[in-house]
């Protein structure tokens, strides 16, 4: 690959205004006597209203920088900066939407959805409750707890209750990993069509090929073991609603197999 | 099968009594009076009708759809129990200790009186005095233990120091303190429960998920929204759990507590029962009334866990 771990300038189109932008950033954890270098001088900018993804195999700290750009992580060295301004703790402007369920089990569905919403009134909480209920199809179930609701019910709960609060970016660390496939693909639909409506920065992390080809604009490529930025692929040439059985699609989804070092052949030797 | 039984007690019963005794045949010869007396049907009579009853009730249970021989079989089990009581008493020629009629007997006086009521409503006013002053000093002294570290380092010594002292320890000092009276029983409750509450709030608040302790802090909550909104409902279904161990606890002080320091409640009528004549079908039927009261109160607690707020926290995902 010809992309190093150093290019800051990534391939492709710039994005139109940096929304976020990750500076010579390091993470080191430690391990008993060992010290573990998790992530190794990482350069990325990610524009305003772009749906960006980290991909990369489990344990190259994709998830760790997640974790930093939203604040809940240390930055051991480096800066990351999100509208000029340093990150410094979590903010809500900025929401997480977690691997495993971030709802409260204690709360009705509109009590999670409308948790973000601090002291407006009444009124106000439920216009806006009702509408990103609306919005990812939980209409009806308003008054359930999530025990009561499948795996992808709850997701889109946490989605919902992230939007809620009109943040300006949405970070989302592996949101459908603990659904089965078919649900996966739904909802991997509706978040691209949410995002179409929305329009807010999304930072997706994953470590599934498909995934990220499916619903991204930019692809960024991590490696392991320590994590760095292995290359970038941009598919905002590629219109949504996406054919999975175009060639475009499959070439960029070659080239993001090639980039992860593993084949487009199963099976064999 | 009950002649079995009882004869067998009877050979242990004999063995028993006859382990200082010089003669070797002794054991024999009681034995053979016993095995006369069984023969003669004397004084078997209730246990042999308990027992059939029993063995009966089983029987039927087994066949029952299970939800009804989860009541069943614990009830026939009670009655085979009652009549082994029933003839353990007659095989021991006991003046003393109690048949289960004369217990029954000894509860319709108890309950003819009235004073029994008294003495309930005396053990349960302490209990529950006791009980929520505690749940309201421990629930919040676990909950600012386990979410500051710093409170936590400071108070967890002094709470782990403390905990281990047994309630009844504390007796003498509570009427030191409160005198002979409802004081000290509230206060001594107080111990009792604190304890308990508080390292159970401690932990549940210490085992709240990353994910939700993250969820809160992204959407800026803090302070009492914080507590209110996420910490309290998170640690709850623990902190129940907690509280009902507890209350289960405090039960078993009241009794002990009456027993030793106050003049009314079921503890001092088991110790008034035994002092006024060795009264002790009293005695035994104030014990079964100490339990029941200790199921009632176990069932009410274990209602709470069925509210939505909390079911989640005993279900498996």
């Amino acid at each position: 690959m010809s992309d190093s771990a150093n290019d800051s300038t990534p391939r492709g189109a710039p994005p139109p205004r940096a929304k976020v932008v990750v500076r010579g950033v390091h993470k080191f954890f430690q391990k008993k006597k060992e010290t573990l270098h998790v992530l190794d001088n990482v350069n990325l900018e990610v524009g305003e209203g772009e749906f960006v993804c980290f991909l990369g195999p489990s344990g190259c700290g994709k998830s760790t920088l997640l974790n930093m750009c939203a604040g809940f992580e240390s930055i051991d060295k480096g800066t990351i900066e999100i509208d000029g301004q340093p990150v410094t703790g979590p903010d809500p402007r900025r929401v997480f939407v977690f691997q495993e369920y971030g709802i409260f089990p204690w709360m009705s569905v509109w009590d999670n959805i409308a948790f973000g919403l601090g002291n407006r009134s009444f009124e106000e909480k439920h216009t806006i409750a009702q509408r990103y209920i609306d919005l990812v199809g939980l209409s009806g179930f308003e008054r359930a707890f999530p025990m009561e609701l499948s795996g992808g019910m709850k997701q889109r709960v946490e989605v919902a209750r992230a939007l809620a609060v009109d943040p300006d970016v949405l970070y989302m660390d592996e949101p459908f990993g603990a659904l089965d496939s078919l649900t996966r693909l739904n909802m991997r639909s509706e978040i691209v069509r949410i995002w179409g409506e929305e329009r807010k920065t999304v930072i997706f992390v994953t470590h599934d090929i498909d995934e990220s080809v499916q619903i991204a604009q930019r692809v960024v490529v991590l490696g392991a073991r320590p994590g760095r930025i292995k290359t970038i692929v941009d598919l905002s040439a590629l219109e949504h609603p996406r054919d999975i059985d175009s060639p475009p699609y499959l070439a960029a989804r070659d080239e993001l197999y090639e980039a992860m070092g593993v084949s487009t052949r199963i099976g064999g030797k | 099968m009950g002649c079995f039984v009882t004869a067998f007690l009877a050979v242990a019963q004999a063995a028993g009594q006859s382990a200082p005794a010089a003669a070797v045949d002794a054991p024999a010869e009681a034995a053979l009076q016993t095995a006369a007396e069984i023969a003669a049907g004397r004084g078997y009579g209730a246990a042999a009708a308990l027992l059939a009853v029993g063995v009966v009730c089983m029987l039927l249970a087994r066949r029952m759809p299970l939800r009804y021989e989860a009541w069943g079989m614990p009830i026939s089990l009670t009655i085979v129990i009652l009549a082994l009581w029933d003839a353990a008493v007659v095989l021991s020629h006991s003046t003393i200790f109690p048949r289960p009629l004369e217990v029954w007997n000894a509860a319709v006086e108890l309950a003819r009186s009235g004073r029994v009521f008294g003495d309930i409503a005396a053990s349960l006013f302490r209990v529950t005095w006791g009980y929520l002053l505690a749940a309201g000093l421990a629930i919040p002294t676990g909950l600012f233990m386990g979410w500051y570290t710093r409170g936590f380092l400071a108070l967890n010594p002094i709470v782990q120091g403390l905990r281990p002292i047994s309630p009844i320890a504390w007796i003498p000092i509570a009427i030191l303190w409160f005198g002979i009276g409802d004081g000290a029983g509230v206060f001594l409750i107080l111990i009792s429960s604190f304890f308990p509450i508080c390292v159970g709030t401690t932990a549940a608040v210490r085992n709240i998920s990353l994910v939700h302790q993250r969820s809160a802090m992204n959407f800026g909550v803090t302070g009492i929204p914080l507590f209110r909104k996420v910490i309290l409902p998170a640690a709850l279904p623990q902190i129940l759990t907690s509280m009902r161990l507890s209350l289960g606890v405090a039960w078993l002080v009241i009794v002990a507590a009456e027993m030793v320091g106050m003049e009314s409640g079921l503890g001092y009528l088991i110790n008034d029962a035994r002092n006024m004549g060795s009264r002790y079908d009293l005695v035994v039927a104030t014990m079964i009334v100490i339990g029941l009261i200790g199921i009632v109160l176990d069932f009410l607690i274990r209602r709470l866990e069925r509210f939505d707020e909390v079911r989640w926290g005993y279900v498996k995902q």
